[in-house]
């Protein structure tokens, strides 16, 4: 039986940028809890030489030449999705 | 009929069935707007003036792409899916947006941050998922097809459960750009459709090579005329106990017919099915965390704005953006990658991965075709499963298996049980054979 503590879902929630709220770290712990039970069971399979698999289409470096390519989307476009923009740039919180 | 015609008898459908909820957004004025256009043209292209629908998570402009969520809920693509565009540039009219579980999570539509799609048949029933807004616009008649993606099952089981017609082609057979991502290395677009053809011409306008998206393959798809006699293999594990009585005994009637139209089919075993799944949930929030990391409030997307600081931002951005299973996966799928962890789950399931594909290959050594259900159930009442994040993955059991060897699926419509719920079949074949699935279930009458 896998086990998580309340502190490991904070951890995650770190690793993974989420701010949880308290009462989500709860059902979080025994959803994860109960899912990496289920997905243990993998760990009966001997695969000691096997190979992993990491994608499926066997294409390999696939290249493109080495240029600029906007795909029709200008600068001024891509600005106005963000939520906070001055003078060209996104604006962030203060960072140091 | 005209363009406008169609158009305006598929938005006044959409209109009457406003309570299945399974648009998120009508494009009314556009659409008529291009049938006029279209209408006005000399030459027409293969799809001219034909209605469509597309799951929210395709990307396309003048009009919100919200993937179901908050986090993009007001968000204003500035390009079109590949797949979109091929479809236009022949003539067909996108009329809205489809609802999904948020960013293509889910296996019901329950996850939507816009509230869950109904059966097309029971309002009381779950849509399927993720593509449920796409497969009961179909079922309803709103249009005669709609885009979808799959990625374990998200076309397939909720196409059974509306019962259309489903196709998760080839993995690599039609472009990806500008499609929300979600597991990269099982995303694949697809179509439902009212009738197998449908599916077909859909399927031959979008497939092939795109530029803007390096995983596509040379167009290899053409559809074939008629169907030739095929070795097919009954998947035993797909057909045990666990897999309702009614999904059984329809699954069974099909292969029957297979069996009356001079096709040889034998049960076959594919032994790891039973450990399908639990790859599947390794590897999915893997990809599922390291894809939806790009959703940090600052570019763009839902903004946190009462975080003083830059961690807070990011953190309560993602916090509100994201629903519970949104979060689940992120945080499964760090675990799955963390150091200490790494080789015990992510890369045994890789590795497992390899074993299953080494099945599925020795299995197409003597078959054409691998035949079982698609999910173990009809359609599933709105609220059973949303308190267990199991009960929910094991309706993905049978569906699994040929998305982690990038195979074509498709569910076809078999029939209906004694309370009238549709039930799909599933049809299996090795990569690049999807013209050849196609024939044969057209041949069946689907």
């Amino acid at each position: 039986m896998t086990q998580i503590s309340t502190d490991d879902v904070r951890y995650l929630a770190k690793l993974s940028s989420l701010q949880l709220e308290d009462d989500e770290v709860d059902t979080l712990r025994i959803d994860i809890e109960s899912i990496l039970d289920y997905v243990a069971q993998l760990g009966e399979l001997d695969t000691s030489g096997v190979e992993p698999t990491y994608q499926v289409t066997d294409l390999e470096n696939v290249w493109r030449d080495d240029s600029v390519n906007t795909y029709g989307v200008e600068r001024e476009a891509l600005l106005a999705l963000s939520p906070a923009v001055d003078k060209k740039q996104i604006k962030v919180p203060k960072v140091l | 009929m005209s363009a406008r015609e169609n158009v305006e008898r598929a938005i006044a459908r959409a209109k009457e069935h406003e309570s299945f909820h399974a648009l998120l957004h009508l494009s009314e004025d556009a659409a008529i707007a291009r049938a006029d256009l279209i209408d006005a043209q000399e030459s027409k292209g293969r799809l001219a003036g034909v209605p469509f629908i597309v799951k929210d998570n395709f990307l396309t402009t003048g009009e919100p792409t919200t993937a179901a969520s908050t986090m993009l809920a007001s968000f204003q693509a500035p390009v079109m899916a590949t797949a979109v565009e091929k479809l236009e540039a022949e003539g067909a009219i996108c009329i809205g947006k489809a609802n999904l579980d948020a960013f293509a999570h889910g296996g019901s539509t329950e996850n939507s941050a816009f509230g869950a799609t109904k059966n097309a048949i029971d309002q009381t029933r779950v849509a399927g998922g993720s593509s449920g807004g796409s497969a009961v616009s179909v079922a309803l008649n709103i249009v005669s097809f709609a885009l979808g993606t799959d990625t374990g099952g998200s076309i397939r089981q909720p196409a059974s459960f509306n019962g259309v017609v489903g196709v998760k082609p080839t993995y690599g057979m039609v472009s990806r750009y500008g499609v929300v991502a979600m597991a990269s290395s099982t995303d694949v677009v697809g179509v439902l459709s009212d009738t197998v053809a449908t599916s077909e011409l859909v399927l031959d306008i979008i497939a092939g090579r795109d530029s803007k998206d390096m995983t596509t393959l040379p167009d290899f798809f053409a559809p074939l005329a008629e169907s030739a006699p095929r070795k097919i293999g009954v998947i035993k594990e797909f057909m045990t106990d666990a897999v309702d009585t009614e999904v059984r005994e329809k699954t069974e009637s099909y292969i029957a017919a297979l069996r009356e139209r001079g096709h040889t089919v034998d049960e076959v075993s594919l032994p790891l099915t039973k450990y399908a799944l639990a790859v599947y949930y390794i590897v999915v929030p893997a990809e599922v965390s390291s894809n939806l990391a790009r959703y940090d409030g600052i570019r763009y997307g839902a903004r946190a704005e009462e975080a003083t600081s830059l961690d807070s931002l990011y953190g309560l951005s993602r916090d509100k953006g994201f629903m519970p299973e949104n979060k689940r996966r992120i945080m499964i799928g760090s675990y799955v990658l963390s150091s200490g962890f790494f080789d015990a789950y992510y890369l045994q399931a890789q590795k497992v991965r390899t074993l299953l594909i080494n099945d599925f290959n020795a299995l197409f050594a003597d078959y054409d075709v691998l035949v079982g259900p698609v999910a173990p159930t009809p359609a599933f009442k709105l609220g059973e499963n949303t308190d267990d994040p199991i009960q929910m993955y094991l309706s993905d059991s049978m569906t699994v298996p040929a998305s982690l060897a990038g195979l074509p699926a498709l569910s076809v419509p078999a029939g209906k049980t004694g309370s009238g719920l549709p039930v799909g079949v599933q049809l299996i074949g090795q990569r690049q054979s999807d013209a050849m699935l196609l024939a044969l279930a057209r041949e069946g009458g689907a």
